[in-house]
């Protein structure tokens, strides 16, 4: 039964099993065992970027495709949220209209981006790609009257989903039972699914087919596989999946604006997440992803403290270094380190050791 | 089987010609003539197509070092841009030391204070070039997937160590007094430094022409281009070619950061990854690895975008890309293919 859920993929090693059961029991007991608004943040923030790292492994990890544009669809699926709940309400219906069309759009936009430019070497998509992105990027902040500019849409949600309602009075294990609590479990468990729905693609015979196009196209077209069509396919089913990571990301934070779905700093983010976490492995997203995201939340705090203390010492080079802004330098460097020396990130570290 | 002998080069026959394929030369100026009955007004065209040179002929000096890179070794830099800011921000320091002689109105005062700049920012950015390749990009030949990743990885490292030295901050980078103002030529006003941005470029333009077509070095760098292996088996150590060209290329990135920043009068770390992207769709638009490609997409970059912000400013951040489009829809490789790619 586990195994099925699985799609017969399992962990592989015992220190990853550790750790992939211990992340996923914090993000399931989350609310109970944290107290404050921040840390449930980050955990939500988790299990949206599961969900986007996985889907963005599909597309790199599996069939070996890099490209630039997969924010625009995880933006895609969080202004279409924020766009249909502004405009029709905070209904159930306008939610539904919103992520159906938000999908609509990303997975046409795949297409065609898949049709034009897939056909062509990695490097070209790629490129292509980075270029379609800065478009689509500027297109969000101009259309202003639709979509907020760089200022961003603030938005409500249905009633059950907002803080302000209360399933029962009295607190449950000391948590209360309110709006808050139940779109961090909307959140959790859509991810969840998703997250085994992706699972079970990149296992299936379909899958195969994509890693034998990362390992050798030319081979996989002599086998008779229509390797365009692979490619777009896989083109399309990551972008969905960005998609409905987006749309989850709007209805945590009820708000969306371009820095929080759509920037390039948050492509950079999700690349450092797949290759630190590891190519090739839905685990590697579920690993990368927490790690980065606590890191960012919580390492910088660390290397305030560090930095202030250099640069009482006098040593204000060393302390721009540590700088807490500046940790993306560090992780920089580590991503270079792991695509030289682990290229299967720590999944792949673990199940070799 | 009969199939038709090749034909036999006798020993004092000449070579046959290379076929030289004239229609993209004609882009260019057809785009310019084009725009002229839409703008409606003689002087604004001329002030808008030199200024659209001038972008063009920065572009290409960026984009140029890229695309023979790319050519040569079928590497791609995605951290090209990280040379770009590093020229920009040494240009800030430079200048910025030489106050006085900025901010005389004095042209060849002017000129001897830019003149170091640019030295200074070609020379770092060759130098942090050649580490960049040893360290970066040699331990992935042949690997596009890594490539990718390892160089965007270089631009996002490079990127944080300029914003540690010089700041996160946007730092001013004001034209020195010689350069500001406009000429008038007739009724158009023409901006000075557009003129000297153009003077550069064709200068460049020229040496790049001169190297690769004039001499035994460019014969080579072209036959590599065209068929590596070929070249090698000849007995030349295409490698040695390939860290001369990037280093060349990195410094050429660094001349051309030091002109676009004072085109945009500021510069900010971010400011190579936003041109970076503008260079992408160039090479692309000329076809990969060709510099006679490369040339025209900028120019035609460049005045697309001047002609489109006048005439309907939204539509100009969207240029590039249609144009792209366009020409990939009528040439999919670009508009000179390379061989075998």
């Amino acid at each position: 039964m586990l195994m099925r859920l699985f799609s017969g993929d399992a962990p592989r090693s015992r220190v990853l099993t550790v750790l992939l059961v211990v992340t996923a029991l914090g993000l399931a007991l989350a609310p109970f065992i944290l107290q404050g608004a921040k840390p449930l943040n980050v955990a939500a923030k988790i299990c949206v970027f599961i969900v986007l790292v996985a889907s963005f492994d599909l597309l790199l990890g599996y069939t070996g495709i890099v490209s630039f544009a997969h924010t625009m669809f995880f933006g895609i699926g969080a202004y279409g949220v924020a766009i249909a709940l502004t405009r029709m309400g905070p209904n159930w219906g306008a939610l539904a209209a919103g992520i159906a069309g938000s999908l609509a759009l990303s997975l046409l936009l795949s297409l065609l981006i898949g049709l034009f430019s897939l056909r062509v070497r990695a490097i070209f998509y790629a490129m292509i790609t980075l270029a379609v992105a800065s478009a689509f990027q500027t297109l969000a902040s101009q259309l202003s009257d639709f979509t907020g500019g760089e200022d961003g849409l603030n938005f409500k949600l249905p009633e059950v989903l907002t803080p302000g309602f209360s399933l029962s009075e009295t607190p449950f294990l000391g948590v209360s039972l309110d709006g808050k609590l139940i779109s961090y479990y909307l959140v959790f468990f859509a991810s969840v699914v998703l997250f085994l729905l992706m699972l079970r693609v990149v296992n299936s015979p379909f899958g195969r087919v994509l890693q034998a196009i990362r390992e050798n196209d030319f081979r996989a077209e002599a086998l008779g596989y229509r390797t365009v069509v692979y490619r777009t396919l896989s083109n399309v089913l990551s972008a969905g999946f960005a998609t409905l990571a987006g749309t989850l990301l709007a209805l945590w934070l009820r708000y969306n604006g371009p820095d929080t779905s759509l920037s390039f700093e948050i492509m950079i983010d999700i690349l450092l997440m797949v290759v630190i976490g590891g190519m090739g492995t839905m685990y590697g997203a579920v690993l990368g992803a927490a790690l980065f995201i606590v890191a960012q939340n919580y390492l910088q705090d660390l290397m305030r403290l560090g930095s202030e203390a250099l640069a009482g010492a006098g040593a204000t080079t060393l302390a721009n270094l540590i700088h807490p802004d500046r940790w993306l330098l560090w992780l920089g460097v580590l991503f270079i380190l792991s695509v030289y020396y682990f290229p299967t990130g720590i999944v792949g570290r673990l199940r070799k050791s | 089987m009969s199939t038709p002998a090749p034909p036999i080069l006798l020993a004092n026959e000449a070579l046959p010609k290379a076929h030289l394929d004239r229609l993209p030369l004609l882009l260019a100026p057809a785009l310019a003539l084009l725009a002229l009955p839409l703008i409606g007004s003689f002087p604004t065209w001329v002030t808008l197509t030199v200024a659209g040179l001038a972008m063009g002929m920065i572009i290409f000096i960026i984009a140029s070092g890229l695309t023979l890179v790319f050519g040569l070794m079928d590497i791609l830099n995605f951290g090209h841009g990280v040379f770009i800011a590093l020229g920009a921000f040494l240009a800030t320091a430079v200048l910025g030391s030489m106050a006085d002689w900025t901010a005389s109105t004095s042209l060849l005062v002017n000129l001897l204070a830019v003149l170091p700049a640019m030295i200074v920012a070609m020379g770092v950015a060759g130098a942090v070039g050649y580490a960049f390749e040893r360290l970066i990009i040699r331990p992935v030949y042949g690997q596009h997937l890594k490539q990718i990743l390892i160089t965007m990885g270089g631009m996002i490292v490079g990127e944080e160590l300029i914003k540690v030295i010089w700041g996160p901050q946007q730092i001013p980078l004001p034209l020195p007094g010689g350069f500001k103002g406009a000429l008038l030529l007739g009724e158009a006003a023409v901006e000075k430094y557009r003129l000297v941005a153009v003077v550069i470029g064709l200068l460049v333009f020229a040496a790049m022409f001169w190297v690769l077509a004039r001499t035994k070095l460019g014969l080579l760098i072209r036959a590599g281009v065209q068929d590596r292996e070929m070249v090698e088996s000849l007995g030349y150590r295409i490698e040695r070619l390939f860290i001369g060209v990037f280093v060349a290329g990195s410094a050429l990135a660094g001349l051309g950061g030091v002109m676009w920043g004072l085109y945009q009068q500021n510069v900010t770390p971010q400011m190579g990854a936003q041109v970076n992207v503008l260079i992408f769709i160039v090479i692309i638009i000329g076809g990969l690895g060709s510099t006679g490609g490369c040339f025209i997409g900028a120019l035609l970059v460049g005045l697309l975008a001047n002609y489109t912000g006048f005439l309907a400013p939204k539509v100009a951040l969207f240029s590039n890309i249609g144009l792209m489009v366009l020409i990939l829809l009528w040439r999919p490789q670009g508009l000179y293919p390379v061989a075998k790619r």
